[in-house]
């Protein structure tokens, strides 16, 4: 064993450190297209205290330190691009506190949205959480840590929007509380009343602090759900029926998905609502506003509610939806990536055309897919291509297919969503130069080695 | 490597780690060592990678393939069309690894000892069928039940208590059972497991003869890894011969009050062994004889039937021990979870989970506190 070994061994007991290859090559990448980069030590810690000393141990030697929970944003944010130790940090997996009546729950840094969902059914069935559709092994943290989604999105922002208290460890070694938490023993605000200071850590993908802990608001869990689909075939008039279902406000969660294949959904734009009730009596309220709402779509021709098919409602109400992940079987190779910047709504119709034209261009299987953020203040849009493992021809047309999709959103007004590092290069060249300015004064002052997560956000 | 065409199609999203409901992670070698390289997911890739020239097949890739218990939580919760293979992948994995002659030590071991002495424990042949000593269990002589017992009930001490319980049980209930005594061989599911082909094709070729030759229409096995071998891995075997674990034929005898059972009271969490409930898709019969004893009182872990968490002896784990060790070793976390339950006895069904869970009680320090009991045990304190 090496002497940095030797040091991270006596922090977390041997059998959590490993600079074997076998790791090296696992860690190094994520199920995207990204890639790989070997981490020098893989390390499975327990607690804040031992990620305090692996954080100080890491200053000291200028060893770049990488934290990851799911690793499934598939754009190499917890790819060590410049080696050094990954911190795995799924051991830390405690639900530590719910308070019911203030509806928010605090959990470790590696717990994951499955075991939080499993937790509140069991034992708190009036509450919930904003569950995303990635699988259920992500982790809470990372999530918020990159804006994730959710099925409460619509209604009341990203994942991040809904976080009330961190914990950080800090670049230094130092343990800094965010939030109400700071000087309250309650972890009911990240920010306000006081300065909000979430946002030197949300967003920056580790490379400001780790999260040890996260509080985040629960929300009402009701009894029932159900889900209506409903269908357009002309892109253009999107916008307006989003715009027409939000004002309802009756809605869970909105997605939209388009794709060519299988043929039954081919050049229709789905609109899935979701929508949930204490009784039958609230959940047919809640449908009759909105078909209220659809109305005038519908004596137009322009569109109508589908039957949903029985075999299908199960897959649409999974929480997570497992179909995401088999989207990444549809070619029989394991892989999809998409690129899914946070867009105005209005610019749905032209972004449905692009992933088509994208999809005809380099001849691959891809999907639309789309989630309504707030009422309607903006959306992420999802351009995504499955891929074949096997076929490195395949995989590159995903690759150049991708990096145009990049340009685009950029051109129409786009942010990048979890950016990958080319993306964040893109991103920090168009930034407003004082914000630039200021994100690169946080980063130096908080890490001024530059050992956190190296390659992500940095500004020169 | 047999499913070569199958390994790249893991997106590795991780839900072959959970139960079904998320609500912990249950798979015995993730649960233990932590890493991402000893979930399903990770052997996937790494199998890749070295199929690949990637990686070498150092001793942490040996400890990665073969610390994975068979206990096909994966099998039941990956969400691809391919799960179906997934331990049968991992399975090719090792059978390549075999065929090249780098395994791990004691891997090696444990065939060699079958090859050698017929059973892992190097004991004489002539002594398998000395656990029926005393009792009225008969050599197979045309009766209608093949009573099969294999290595552990044979050899073990702790499973030999538990192979007399089950016949005691069958003879008082009048089933006519015979038991092949010295001329029992290993059923070899977990040589198959461990991926030695041959040595598993040899074995159930001379035990289909000898079934053949003895006209054996019907089995009773013991053990959940034999009746699997049997009834999964066997040529033609299941249809041929009636194959039935012996809690599938004490059920519906205790159900019908066939054997009288007086009041015992006691509260019982059952565990589910693998190669019965997600092999074989057998999770009632277990829980229906427990259920007819007067005064016992069932209570469910959370992780039962399909999300069951293994003990960590499947997969020839049992024998190499590559799995055991540490707060964190599988039959510690089981016996944490029966624990918590508050019932008294955890109940198994597995020779080979019996002596696992009861190792761990041990080392939990809660033998004051917790009983580990075969069903047939358990039957046997209840006998009117």
């Amino acid at each position: 064993m090496s002497d940095i070994s030797l040091s991270l061994a006596e922090i977390v007991g041997e059998n959590y450190v490993s600079n074997e290859e076998e790791e090296a090559y696992f860690y190094a990448r994520d199920p995207g297209l990204m890639p790989a980069h070997k981490p020098d030590y893989v390390i499975v810690p327990k607690t804040a205290e031992e990620i305090q000393k692996i954080v100080r141990l890491a200053n000291k030697e200028k060893i770049p330190i990488v934290p990851i929970g799911a690793g499934m944003a598939l754009t190499g944010l917890s790819i060590p691009l410049k080696g050094g130790i990954v911190i795995d940090m799924k051991r830390m997996n405690k639900i530590i506190q719910v308070n019911e009546k203030a509806r928010y729950v605090i959990v470790e840094g590696g717990t994951s949205h499955g075991v939080l969902k499993a937790y509140l059914e069991k034992n708190y069935p009036r509450l919930r959480h904003s569950v995303p559709d990635s699988p259920a092994t992500a982790t809470i943290a990372a999530n918020v840590m990159i804006h994730g989604q959710g099925r409460l999105t619509q209604q009341y922002g990203f994942n991040s929007d809904m976080v009330t208290g961190l914990e950080i460890v800090l670049p230094s070694g130092e343990i800094c509380k965010i939030g109400s938490c700071s000087i309250s023993p309650e972890w009911f605000s990240k920010g306000a009343p006081l300065p909000d200071l979430s946002g030197l850590f949300l967003g920056w993908f580790g490379a400001t602090g780790i999260i040890t802990k996260v509080a985040i608001k629960l929300y009402p869990g009701k009894k029932m759900r159900d889900v209506e689909i409903f269908i357009t075939d002309k892109e253009g008039l999107v916008p307006d029926i989003i715009y027409e279902i939000t004002h309802t406000e009756m809605v869970e969660d909105i997605n939209i998905f388009a794709q060519p294949l299988p043929l039954i959904f081919k050049d229709n734009h789905h609109i899935t609502i979701f929508i949930t009730g204490d009784t039958d009596e609230e959940l047919e309220f809640k449908r009759k506003m909105i078909w209220d709402a659809l109305d005038g779509f519908i004596k137009s021709k322009d569109g109508g509610f589908m039957s949903v098919p029985p075999v299908m409602k199960p897959t649409l109400l999974d929480m997570p939806q497992k179909s995401v992940s088999r989207f990444a079987d549809v070619k029989k190779g394991g892989g999809f990536e998409y690129s899914g910047p946070i867009i105005l709504v209005e610019r749905y119709p032209e972004c449905s055309r692009k992933v088509m034209e994208l999809g005809s261009k380099y001849d691959l299987a891809y999907s639309a897919m789309a989630r309504i953020i707030g009422r309607g203040h903006c959306m992420m849009f999802g351009f995504a291509f499955t891929f074949n493992r096997a076929d490195p021809d395949m995989m590159d047309r995903v690759r150049k297919a991708l990096h145009e999709v990049s340009d685009y959103a950029l051109s129409v007004g786009g942010v990048f969503w979890k950016a990958t590092v080319d993306e964040q290069r893109l991103a920090i060249k168009r930034m407003d130069p004082n914000t630039r300015n200021l994100m690169h004064m946080i980063k130096n002052n908080l890490d001024p080695n530059g050992i956190m997560n190296p390659g992500n956000w940095e500004v020169t | 490597m047999k499913y070569e065409e199958i390994v790249h199609r893991c997106f590795r999203c991780g839900y072959c780690k959970f139960t079904g409901d998320y609500s912990d992670f249950n798979c015995p070698s993730y649960r233990k060592f932590f890493f991402e390289s000893y979930a399903p997911g990770g052997r996937m890739w790494l199998i890749r990678a070295w199929l690949n020239d990637e990686i070498k097949n150092s001793e942490r890739f040996q400890e990665i393939l073969f610390s994975c218990a068979t206990c096909a939580n994966c099998v039941e919760h990956c969400v691809f069309t391919f799960s179906d293979d997934l331990v049968n992948i991992f399975i090719a994995a090792r059978e390549e690894m075999v065929n090249k002659g780098i395994i791990p030590p004691a891997v090696r071991d444990y065939l060699k000892n079958i090859n050698i002495s017929g059973n892992p424990y190097k004991e004489p042949a002539d002594e398998r069928g000395k656990w029926a000593d005393g009792t009225p269990i008969q050599i197979y002589a045309g009766q209608e039940y093949l009573f099969y017992i294999g290595c552990v009930g044979s050899y073990d001490e702790r499973a030999k208590k538990i192979a007399r319980a089950v016949g005691n049980i069958l003879i008082q209930a009048g089933v006519s059972i015979g038991i092949l005594g010295n001329r029992e061989i290993c059923d070899g599911n977990e040589i198959k497991t461990l991926g030695e082909m041959g040595l598993f094709q040899s074995l159930s070729e001379q035990n289909t003869a000898l079934f053949k030759e003895l006209g054996i229409k019907k089995i009773i096995t013991l053990d959940p890894h034999a009746f699997n071998a049997f009834k999964q891995d066997y040529p033609g075997l299941d249809g041929e011969i009636e194959i039935y674990h012996y809690t599938q034929t004490l059920a519906p005898l205790i159900q019908s009050k066939k054997i009288p059972l007086k009041e015992y009271e006691a509260t019982i969490t059952y565990h589910d062994p693998c190669y019965l409930g997600r092999h074989n898709g057998e999770y009632e019969a277990p829980r229906k004889i427990l259920e007819s004893i007067p005064g016992v009182e069932l209570i469910e872990m959370d992780q039962n039937r399909e999300n069951a968490f293994c003990c960590g002896g499947g997969g020839g784990n049992f024998f190499t021990d590559i799995l055991g060790g540490g707060d964190d070793s599988p039959s510690r976390i089981r016996i944490r979870q029966a624990l918590n339950t508050g019932a008294q006895i955890i109940a198994v069904a597995c020779p080979q989970c019996a002596k696992m869970l009861d190792d761990a009680v041990k080392i939990e320090e809660l033998e004051d506190k917790l009983e580990v009991l075969d069903v047939a045990e358990i039957v046997n304190r209840a006998l009117a």
